[in-house]
């Protein structure tokens, strides 16, 4: 193709995306991380440093100030993110290999498979409906169960105390982030060869050597896209909190993204705001990065 | 040999007794959410929604439909509104721009994909603050089109990526044949590519639909009349911040997530491939 052509066609086949992309996310991402830097006295670190150093429960990241005079909850919002990252990413990694693994002997591995699937495709703010409704006292199968076991202290509704409310949270997003993680794993084994298992079994390998040995090593590529996608999920979590708990109660499942919305949209702070975003998202850079330099960049490349 | 069968059928039992009772207990929360939502609440509160015999009424679907504080009439159409829109505008731009991306090397090629990969693991609480300031100054806070513009905005950035890497799977031959016999680029690109492409598209438009028709924050933070409220909006103020009437929540919730549930049901295949596709190609 001639080369004039060639740069006509880049040109105009690219121009909408970057006109786009530039006006309504980069000016924005660049916008944010500026005004983050913004205070009432010239610009500085004071938002920053203000944020981290907040201790009202409604707010805190780190430090709440609760946590000297009485026992925590809450941990701060930051720390309520990554208790929900160290509980979440194991539980979902584990329970979607195990179930791939197991349906390839289920009758009706299909339908099994369309029924985890669910809690990918409605709205998260249903989603945190429908968990808040899973643990209400008077309709949630959990207390209700509980309370047929005999269980009183836990018969309550979760999301309203303090002490169960994020471990309430986090089992919800389990039940609705599982299909993912089942679905890459079953994708993958799919693709492994049966004679790799076979082997293992005529080598008088046990099922569980066979799962951890063997299986668990060949689908490490699907392991490290389930979690990087689950932590990026939990570290940007935020429908399902805010329409089931608002972060409460007394500030006991806060997370970065809900502090951030309430600098914005209830104290009106936008450079506290702007900040805590630009946290945000330099925690979320982590593992995303890590990601693109491991997995995506070669495909970057090639073309 | 036999004593070996006997131990595989208990084993075949056993895994799928498991299996399916985790399914069960999975679709638990729907089930309940439906039976509660088909029922005066004054008797599921009283007998508990497991109770399977009693009174059925649609009472709780038209209540919610057309509520006099957040009608979910209202919330549909201005879903709509949103929706399709953007999931059709950044589908065609992000066709052109992945086309040029899996087919040309230009200057800043690498980089600016490198930044599109960037901003897919970009939060969006990153861009709120001065889109705010912008739309205001632009007339479009408060406003369906604004919603529009940012989620077609934000949706590019995946759809580029995940439509560059189906095109690199597609064979080049045929565009330069017709190259060759002195076809047109942009004949090239609608009458070759974009036919050969649809499957990814139906994949793109499927997922792209479901994120933004299940949005909840830029709603929530660029949207304040109650008559510009979006589906999901009008479901999250439906519950009170003490008193939560389920019946009414229930039926609001199940009305949401039939939209995108009918979509999953329809183009189920693509939207598994999709949602996973992308991540496992890479």
């Amino acid at each position: 193709m001639p080369r004039r052509r060639r740069t006509r066609l880049v040109l105009i086949f690219l121009l909408p995306e970057l006109a786009l992309i530039l006006s309504f996310v980069l000016v924005p991402i660049i916008g944010t991380f500026i005004i983050s830097f913004k205070t009432s006295h010239g610009y500085g670190v004071g938002n920053y440093y203000s944020v981290i150093t907040e201790r009202s429960p409604d707010r805190a990241l780190v430090i709440p100030e609760n946590i000297i005079k009485a026992q925590p909850p809450p941990w701060g919002a930051l720390v309520h993110n990554i208790i929900w990252v160290a509980i979440h990413v194991p539980v979902v990694v584990f329970l979607g290999l195990t179930l791939a693994y197991l349906l390839r002997d289920v009758v009706g591995s299909s339908i099994v498979k369309s029924i985890m699937f669910l809690g990918m495709v409605i709205p998260m703010v249903v989603g945190g409906l429908l968990i808040r409704f899973m643990f209400d006292s008077d309709l949630g199968v959990i207390p209700v169960f509980l309370r047929e076991l005999g269980i009183k202290s836990l018969a309550h509704t979760w999301t309203n105390y303090p002490q169960t409310a994020l471990i309430a949270l986090i089992l919800g997003s389990v039940w609705l982030w599982t299909g993912f993680s089942l679905t890459v794993y079953a994708a993958a084994l799919e693709s492994l060869p049966k004679s790799y298992i076979e082997a293992a079994r005529v080598d008088g390998a046990s099922d569980f050597q066979i799962f951890f040995k063997v299986v668990f090593p060949l689908v490490k590529h699907a392991t490290i896209i389930v979690v990087v996608m689950t932590m990026l999920w939990d570290l940007k979590i935020f429908d399902i909190v805010f329409v089931s708990t608002r972060g409460g109660p007394g500030g006991a499942t806060n997370v970065m993204a809900l502090v951030m919305y309430n600098y914005f949209a209830r104290a009106l702070d936008y450079g506290k705001s702007a900040a805590t975003a630009v946290i945000l998202a330099l925690i979320s850079l982590i593992p995303g990065i890590w990601f693109i330099r491991r997995v995506v960049r070669p495909s970057a490349e090639k073309r | 040999m036999r004593r070996r069968g006997k131990k595989r059928l208990v084993k075949y039992l056993v895994i799928n007794i498991v299996v399916w009772a985790l399914a069960i207990l999975w679709i638990l929360p729907f089930l309940g959410i439906f039976m509660v939502s088909m029922r005066p609440f004054s008797e599921v509160i009283v007998k508990g929604w497991w109770h399977i015999i009693g009174h059925y009424t649609l009472k709780n679907y038209l209540d919610a439909w057309s509520n006099p504080s957040s009608p979910l009439k209202v919330g549909f159409k201005n879903s709509f509104i949103v929706t399709v829109p953007a999931t059709i505008i950044p589908l065609f731009i992000a066709a052109l721009a992945a086309y040029v991306f899996a087919r040309f090397s230009f200057p800043l090629r690498t980089m600016l994909f490198i930044m599109l990969l960037v901003i897919m693991a970009m939060p969006q609480q990153m861009t709120v603050v001065p889109l705010f300031f912008m739309l205001n100054k632009i007339g479009l806070y408060d406003k369906l089109e604004g919603l529009i513009l940012i989620h077609s905005a934000w949706g590019l950035a995946w759809i580029t990526f995940f439509l560059k890497n189906f095109f690199d799977t597609l064979p080049r031959e045929i565009e330069e044949a017709a190259r060759v016999d002195g076809a047109s680029d942009a004949h090239i690109f609608f009458r070759i590519v974009l036919p050969m492409s649809l499957p990814a598209i139906a994949s793109v438009a499927a997922i792209q639909f479901t994120w933004v028709w299940s949005d909840f924050f830029y709603a929530l933070v660029f949207l304040v009349s109650p008559q510009n409220y979006v589906a999901t909006l009008q479901v999250a103020t439906m519950k009170g911040q003490y008193y939560v009437d389920w019946g009414l929540l229930a039926a609001g919730s199940i009305l949401t997530m039939s939209v995108p549930l009918i979509l999953y049901a329809l183009l189920q295949k693509y939207y598994v491939r999709g949602m996973v596709g992308w991540t496992v190609k890479g």
